[in-house]
């Protein structure tokens, strides 16, 4: 099986970053490798005993035989020795292969009393939990992966599981009884394996379960979510987020119109807040494609997805808000003008931010919006609302910018307004040094009424501090049962000098009544 | 009742404001989110210029309302509001800070979401109990019951500050909230529930510890997903607290064998890490009987992380064994499980247990120490792994108290002299960090004969922080060798270097009589150092010369006046007309700071 055949809906989906890395995590050093603790688990070691091949079966005695053969594969061996009970490994390799082989090619053999068994055979392999990672600052984008030391294994396991469901015979009425909510959440965990192969198959599985037991769909649905949720707010680390967003970005092509409120809460909540994730460079693709999707679905999310972005808008990696830039030209390119006009006062102020920074990629990918033809055909129908809201910054960073390519890109920006609406232009190029003096005003006046406030919290404070210290005093003698001089309180204030010659200071107040 | 009355003067005339609060909530609503943030950062200066009164009915609504902002904007919010007692009137108008706090309990965001809390837990304590019945318990029941995640996550950490001061029949609503959050269908909500579950039970009444606490805890200890079980652990140390000794078997030793045994690593990890705080609470006898083999399966466990979360708590379990057969337990169970770490296959179990190992030297005493402990920090001492051998070498001291530290020398010194070899510069750089400490314990011959040479190597290492780190050394080894050693051993050989081919090794001369001048005292540094400083002044290249002015201000105050005067002027004044633009700067900056001008 090729890995190719592997991939759902290779037509739509940019490939590109994440093919490169699992090329060259195909070839990663395999004594790197590392089990899962649950090997620790098994109470006793069986020898396993070859069993007759499957074709040479009687039909009579197939089934039996096939089941058999699910058991002897219940058995688990210690990959990290990898000399270790040689025999048996070979054993089970063969009884996999075959369990394989029959499910793909023949008919008939999926019978019901199979289904608990073969179910039984995938969770025992599968679930474990995965074991800590050798590099615990793993960064998937420069380190190797550790790979699953039982793969000779577990991948003839995955392939049985991917046959079995792809099977013809195989009855969702039957299996839903021993793929239930439990196995599926087991299932969703694996995602986080840090190979890079049981993901691709992890993706494929799921899947095809979404796709044919229907009522496991709005179950699976919530513990991404939760996945997602937990990766963002909490631990900012799930190696799996890439396949199961592309998994997520076939389910929203079929969601149905109108958009249930479940979904837009999903778009809002999870989507849009993975944007803030650390690790944005290994799912973005996907991600992207996911919120591109949403808005194809229905124009009326537009602005949740813009704001959103805006709201998450990267301060100091430039990295990512090349990204964001990218995503921006994305949804830009299939966005209804109505809701261009909903978003195009905010977005173009952050625009006009990504223009005047000093990283002159950021300004670059934020200039070349205005190459894009759709976009700037949105521009010049917006051209009273958007140059105002661009053109201090085009004028400014024009002027000063260290890049010579940024700077000749700004001046095609600003020859294509001018041509688009020249009297605006001029009026904007006479009136900025006005606008210039007015917002220096501004800020002066900002500057006084702090310098004003301050000041006035300062005094504040200073009889704050005065009145709680009287308020202290008069309480203290209070609670003590002293009489009171309520002529004279100040007489009794411990700051005030005592004509007393020795004796406690703090109670001084006291000793003079 | 003070503060109310401090707040009512401080509200008697603070309504004559002198600003219109639009001025001020322009500011809050600066479209800049810098200026945003350092006006919300300054709340507090607004609301004591718009006076209590309009603090409370225009700005709170107002930020009430305009929730919607960055996150970091809200945080700064959140912090604020939790020391806005006294601006809003005092304790008795306390409760008009909740509805700003109580969204901002809700949001997305973590850290905006932590700090809400934890402003809204310091304002409960101001609330009288009358009002913390009306106003705040109503705000926890509606977080606790609200749609997203987010409000009944926020929840769980507000049960246990209001639950001691209410009455018995609210305080049974609070118990059926923090229930049902502890079932809660998302797993975020149950482990922050799990996470406060050992805070919330030293609230409670022992009864209800005993009826609500434990099956929750045991409910949580076996919850599907690993994350929400490993919380359980650390509430279990608090439970067990709680509980009277003859409870703790039946309520929560099964629940505590189950996780030390638990399937998933992350769990058994938590129960090593916690382990001292779990024996603590469980106390001697079920530390005998239970505790000793889980932890010596804790020890002997297949991952890795787990072996060296049980490794680093050696010392600490053996010291809390009881006493009176302590010794005999360590020899039979955890001595043997300690001797297969010391060849275990991962250098992190191995450097954890060399970071506490030698700690048991105290406890077992001479004649253990050397008849079963030595072997194994030898061993050590020779691992592969150069932290190993460091972690030995740096807690010397406490083998020193029991058996002396000759005992270990003869295999201490060829360690030592690898780890000063070692490629890795970090490495030499830990093992200098521990010269001075280990020539205090191993006396000033031993270091003549065996360890100087290495300490003179350092100098003319090629990273420089080894170079630095080394000169360091020298003077700490003078501070507790005295001057006269220095003068014998190491000064000629520093002012030797003074004369090297490579420039890098005469400025090392110059640092090491910066750092060594002052231990020195005056005699020295003036016959002996500063000739050969001055004659540095020469040296054709220039880093070498400004390093020569450095020098030179910074021993100048050791000197007597006279020299100056007579030998170190003149220099900086020549230095102060070189043809270097630095060296002219530091020669003139020697001489303003030593007043020679």
């Amino acid at each position: 099986l090729s890995s190719s055949s592997l991939l759902l809906h290779h037509h739509h989906h940019p490939w590109s970053p994440i093919m490169e890395t699992t090329k060259s995590m195909r070839r990663a050093r395999q004594r790197r490798s590392h089990s899962s603790s649950q090997f620790r688990y098994q109470s006793s070691q069986v020898e396993l005993t070859p069993l007759p091949l499957l074709k040479d079966a009687p039909v009579a005695e197939l089934h039996d035989l096939f089941c058999k053969k699910l058991q002897q594969c219940c058995v688990l061996f210690d990959f990290l020795d990898c000399v270790a009970d040689l025999k048996g490994k070979e054993i089970k390799r063969a009884a996999l292969n075959e369990l394989v082989e029959s499910v793909a090619t023949s008919r008939g053999v999926l019978i019901e009393p199979l289904y608990p068994e073969a179910i039984k055979m995938i969770s025992v392999n599968i679930f474990r939990t995965l074991p800590p990672s050798e590099n615990p600052e793993f960064d998937p984008e420069e380190d190797e992966p550790t790979l699953e030391a039982s793969w000779p294994h577990l991948q003839l396991v995955y392939e049985f599981f991917l046959r079995f469901l792809e099977s013809p015979d195989f009855q969702p009425s039957m299996a839903k009884r021993y793929v239930d909510q439990k196995f599926v959440l087991q299932l969703l965990e694996l995602f986080d394996s840090e190979d890079p192969r049981e993901r691709e198959y992890l993706k494929t599985i799921l899947h095809r379960v979404y796709g044919k037991l229907l009522g496991l769909r709005a179950y699976i649905r919530k513990q991404i979510n939760n996945i997602f949720l937990r990766f963002i707010y909490e631990t900012e680390h799930f190696n799996g987020v890439a396949e199961l967003l592309e998994i997520l970005g076939s389910i929203i092509n079929g969601f149905a119109l109108p958009l249930k409120s479940e979904h837009k809460q999903f778009l809002v909540r999870v989507l849009i807040p993975l944007h803030t994730a650390k690790s944005l460079s290994i799912f973005h693709a996907q991600l992207a494609y996911c919120v591109v999707q949403f808005m194809e679905k229905d124009a009326t999310v537009t602005e949740y997805i813009i704001r959103g972005l805006l709201k998450y808008w990267p301060k100091t990696c430039t990295q990512k808000e090349v990204m964001f830039l990218g995503e921006i030209e994305e949804i830009l390119d299939v966005i209804e003008p109505s809701q261009f006009m909903r978003i195009q006062e905010p977005l173009f102020k952050q625009i006009a931010a990504c223009i005047s920074s000093p990283h002159f990629q950021v300004a670059e990918r934020a200039l070349y919006f205005w190459n894009n033809e759709y976009i700037l055909s949105l521009i010049e129908e917006n051209c009273q609302v958007i140059l105002p809201l661009v053109f201090a910054t085009l004028y400014r960073v024009s002027k000063e910018h260290w890049n010579q390519t940024i700077v000749s890109l700004i001046y095609n920006v600003l020859k294509t307004f001018m041509e688009m609406n020249s009297k605006l232009f001029d009026d904007l190029t006479a009136s900025y040094k006005v606008e210039k003096q007015k917002e220096l005003k501004r800020e002066r006046e900002r500057a006084e009424l702090w310098r004003g406030l301050e000041e006035y919290q300062e005094r504040r404070m200073q009889m704050l501090t005065e009145a709680a210290r009287n308020q202290r005093n008069l309480q203290e003698r209070g609670e003590r049962g002293d009489t009171l001089n309520p002529s004279s309180p100040q007489t009794a204030h411990s700051d005030q000098p005592e004509p007393k010659p020795s004796g406690a200071s703090s109670g001084a107040g006291e000793s003079a009544t | 009742l003070r503060e109310g009355e401090v707040s009512k003067m401080a509200g008697a005339d603070g309504d004559d404001s002198l600003y219109p609060i639009a001025v001020l909530i322009d500011e809050l609503r600066n479209e800049d989110v810098q200026l945003r943030l350092n006006s919300i950062k300054k709340l507090s200066t607004i609301a004591l210029a718009l006076g209590v009164e309009r603090t409370r009915t225009e700005l709170l609504p107002f930020l009430t309302d305009t929730i919607y902002d960055e996150d970091e904007v809200l945080l700064a919010l959140a912090e604020q509001l939790g020391n806005f007692t006294m601006l809003v009137g005092g304790p008795e108008y306390v409760h008009c800070l909740l509805p700003p706090l109580e969204s901002l309990a809700t949001v997305e965001e973590t850290v905006v979401r932590d700090k809400a809390v934890e402003s809204l837990r310091k304002i409960s304590q101001e609330h009288s109990p009358v009002d913390l019945e009306v106003h705040f318990e109503p705000l926890v029941k509606r977080l606790a019951s609200g749609d997203w995640f987010t409000s009944r996550t926020s929840a769980c950490g507000l049960f246990s500050v209001c639950y001691p001061r209410v009455s018995s029949t609210v305080k049974a609503e609070i118990r059926q909230h923090f229930r049902t959050l502890c079932s809660d269908d998302t797993p975020m909500v149950r482990r922050a529930a799990a996470s406060k579950l050992g805070e919330f039970a030293k609230v409670l009444e022992l009864e209800y510890v005993k009826s609500d606490i434990i099956s929750l805890f045991t409910a949580l200890a076996s919850d599907e997903q690993d994350s929400v079980r490993l919380l359980a652990v650390e509430a279990c140390v608090s439970i067990a607290t709680l509980l009277p000794q003859e409870d703790l078997e039946t309520l929560v030793m099964p629940t505590l064998r189950q996780a030390a045994e638990d399937k998933s690593w992350r769990v058994r990890y938590m129960v090593a890490d916690k382990f001292s705080e779990l024996q603590k609470a469980v106390g001697p006898e079920i530390t005998k009987n239970d505790l000793v083999p889980a932890f010596q399966n804790l020890l002997k466990d297949c991952e890795a992380e787990v072996r060296a979360a049980a490794a680093n708590k050696v010392k600490e379990f053996c010291e809390n064994l009881p006493e009176d057969n302590r010794e005999q337990i360590i020899m039979t169970h955890i001595l043997p499980c300690v001797k297969e770490l010391v060849s275990d296959t991962n250098q992190h179990v191995k450097s954890a247990l060399a970071s506490v190992i030698m700690g048991l030297s105290t406890i077992l005493g001479k004649d253990n120490t050397i008849e079963h402990l030595l072997p194994l920090f030898l061993a050590q001492l020779k691992d592969e792994c150069p932290e190993v051998r460091l972690n030995i070498i740096s807690n010397l001291d406490c083998v020193n108290e029991v058996i002396g530290i000759r005992q270990l020398s003869q295999s201490l010194l060829p360690a030592i002299v690898e780890l000063a070899e070692d490629a890795k510069w970090r490495v030499r750089l830990a093992i200098i960090e521990y010269m001075p400490l280990l020539a205090g314990q191993l006396g000033v011959e031993f270091f003549d004969e065996k360890l100087n040479t290495l300490c003179m190597a350092w100098l003319i290492d090629h990273v420089y922080a080894i170079r630095e780190a080394a000169t360091c050394n020298l003077m700490k080894l003078v501070e507790k060798f005295g001057a006269e050693w220095a003068q014998n051993t190491i000064v000629p050989k520093v002012l030797g270097m003074a004369n090297d081919p490579n420039y890098l090794h005469r400025m090392t001369t110059l640092f090491c009589i910066n750092a060594l001048s002052k231990a020195c005292g005056q005699e020295i540094t003036t016959k002996q150092m500063l000739p050969v400083v001055l004659k540095m002044s020469n040296d054709q290249v220039a880093n070498v010369r400004f390093n020569v002015a450095k020098s030179l201000q910074k021993i100048g105050p050791i000197l007597d006046s006279n020299a100056l005067q007579t030998e170190v002027k003149p220099v900086l004044e020549k230095l102060a007309s070189d043809t270097d633009m630095d060296v002219k700067y530091f020669a003139q900056e020697a001489i303003s700071v030593l007043a020679l001008a």
